[in-house]
């Protein structure tokens, strides 16, 4: 008898304690549920106010002091030679600091000061970054509130996002592969150049497009800098119809970026203007999850296909 | 064919040695410019502070209680800032932290495959949107809802910004502490399970004290991302300097401080100019303390299996 009682109570204590586990995933899943129903009410209410405001004169307009004819030209072209600037520094950079430290770095003070350095940078915050470059590239060095300046402190804002995932694309590569080509005779940059790129390009790729999808978003940095808000022009053209073809006065052009017009466009109170932000930022919200979106899906076939 | 002369074939061993040499140079160049982006930091942040500092004393600097370096009657307490910053980063941890570490532990131990398939990438584009989109949302979705339940609420304030402002630092802290979960060895579990133990607790009393450091640098940078964060604060909370901690009044944050004098135009070299580095000093040494602090935290729960 007394057994049958040990025996009820124990499937009672066992239930119970089955039941906190039902509790405990059901907390999960509604803790999830927060960060779903929170993106998707951003993205439906950017959509709502956002879209009736997206015809094709909202990306050919400058922007104005009139809410229903102003639009993003100098803001996208901005945004996007801004990004041609941060590209072009913030990739070798990155993928040449990331090939060093995981095949030609010697273990020694140099090193783990390099390393701990690019942990550390990476949570600096990106508005001192912004200061950074307000001290030194605007007065400093000259380069004014220019695309120059923007796309260098952009650049330096994502290189530890492209140092890491370099990292981590070469440390995937097995030692086998190298083992072989020095047996063959290569040289050290041989191997490098012939192997360990071209097999951790897919997963260098990943982290630029991360990378340059936090930058085109990043807005303090540029504000920091002192960019002008009120851009009705563009920059010059960089390619020309005369040789050398090519024109770099665009460089030192001022300018404005998406996250800034879409700013400028907040902090008035018409309502009219706030749907100009609002679709303002739906364009940049599809621009970061296209990105996004794409690295993540790299990495995923990336994943399924590895050899090794 | 004859074979070339050793003094070629020497020849051409030196200039391959010398084009080796200066790659790996030029690489190990590429790699000093994270050091000298540091250097750079702390140069220009230091520079400009020590000249703010030859007007205003650091003592009065750090107890003062007003903030109007753009008044005539000029005051510089940090603390009035700080105050913003401390109380939205509060409003924002106290919901990114429980929230993310629940979900790293669901989806490191609970979720089925499928979800966590799922789950993990959406995490990662929520982190990845603009905050100043957040900051829209914050300012014109988020508050005029809070004013719903509370209609007193002003349209700038730090509650609404915090609330976001933590449903955008989850994915952070959920996806390290859960790449931490996931590294504990499995056979701890399974020893765990052996001894009649359930899920819930082999999750609590098992998984989470051994991926303790891994979970608490997960916090760590919560927390530096919270303090830094810029733009969701200047579109939502506002940008008056108010000394308080009472989330549901408007204030500016340090972030927000240095946003509102880069939008004027400071002449290059006045006391205002100055402030900002101040400013940034101050923010860019509160995340240097978090670092330290994480670090060590690492260092003394470190679980080696």
């Amino acid at each position: 008898m007394a057994y049958a009682r040990d025996l009820t109570a124990i499937r009672k204590l066992i239930a119970s304690h089955k039941r906190w586990d039902l509790v405990f995933a059901c907390t999960g899943v509604l803790a999830l549920m927060v960060g779903v129903l929170t993106f998707t009410a951003l993205f439906v209410d950017m959509a709502i106010d956002g879209v009736p405001r997206l015809t094709w004169d909202f990306f050919t307009n400058f922007p104005s002091r009139k809410a229903a004819q102003a639009g993003i030209l100098s803001a996208w072209v901005g945004s996007c030679l801004v990004m041609v600037v941060t590209a072009v520094v913030a990739v070798p950079l990155g993928v040449g600091a990331g090939l060093y430290l995981e095949e030609y770095a010697p273990k020694n003070w140099v090193t783990d000061i390099i390393e701990i350095n690019i942990t550390n940078l990476a949570g600096v915050p990106s508005i001192v970054y912004g200061l950074l470059a307000l001290g030194l590239f605007v007065y400093q060095f000259g380069f004014g509130q220019s695309i120059l300046s923007a796309g260098l402190t952009l650049a330096l804002l994502i290189l530890p996002v492209v140092i890491v995932a370099t990292r981590e694309a070469i440390r995937s590569i097995p030692i086998g592969i190298r083992e072989g080509a020095y047996a063959l005779g290569a040289t050290q940059w041989q191997v490098c150049k012939d192997h360990i790129i071209p097999y951790s390009s897919a997963g260098i790729l990943t982290g630029i497009i991360i990378g340059m999808a936090r930058a085109i978003g990043e807005t303090a940095p540029i504000i920091t800098i002192g960019a002008l808000t009120f851009i009705a022009f563009l920059p010059p053209s960089p390619v020309t119809s005369e040789p050398p073809f090519l024109n770099f006065e665009w460089l030192t052009s001022p300018f404005t970026v998406m996250p800034i017009q879409m700013f400028n466009w907040t902090s008035r109170p018409e309502a009219a203007f706030l749907q100009n932000a609002a679709a303002a930022g739906f364009v940049l919200v599809l621009m970061t999850l296209a990105m996004n979106g794409f690295a993540i899906w790299l990495r995923y076939r990336l994943r399924k296909n590895l050899k090794w | 064919m004859s074979p070339q002369a050793p003094s070629t074939r020497l020849a051409q061993r030196r200039v391959r040695i010398i084009k080796e040499r200066a790659i790996e140079a030029v690489l190990f160049l590429a790699a000093l410019v994270s050091v000298f982006t540091t250097i750079a930091i702390v140069y220009v942040l230091v520079k400009e502070s020590v000249v703010f500092f030859q007007h205003v004393s650091i003592v009065s600097f750090l107890t003062d209680t007003q903030w109007t370096p753009l008044f005539d009657d000029q005051h510089f307490g940090i603390i009035v800032l700080l105050s913003g910053t401390l109380t939205s980063s509060a409003v924002a941890l106290s919901i990114a932290i429980p929230l993310g570490t629940i979900i790293a532990i669901y989806l490191s131990e609970f979720a089925p495959f499928k979800v966590r398939e799922i789950a993990k990438p959406f995490l990662e584009l929520l982190g990845g949107v603009p905050t100043i989109v957040y900051g829209f949302f914050a300012l014109l979705f988020v508050t005029p809802i809070l004013q719903w339940f509370y209609p007193a609420l002003p349209g700038f304030n730090l509650l609404a910004a915090g609330i976001v402002m933590g449903i955008m630092i989850i994915p952070y802290v959920s996806s390290i502490s859960e790449d931490a979960m996931r590294a504990v060895p499995m056979n701890l579990r399974e020893g765990s399970y052996a001894m009649g133990a359930t899920r819930f607790q082999t999750a609590v009393r098992v998984v989470v004290p051994a991926a303790f450091s891994g979970i608490a640098s997960a916090y760590i940078l919560g927390i530096s991302r919270a303090v830094g964060e810029t733009m969701i604060l200047a579109v939502s909370a506002g940008m008056q300097p108010n000394l308080t901690f009472d989330p549901l009044e408007p204030a500016a944050t340090i972030t927000a401080y240095i946003v509102q004098v880069a939008l004027g135009d400071l002449p290059h070299g006045s006391v205002g100019y100055q402030t900002i580095f101040a400013a940034g000093l101050t923010l860019m040494l509160f995340t240097l303390a978090c670092n330290v602090a994480g670090h060590m935290l690492r260092k003394r729960f470190r679980e080696a299996y």
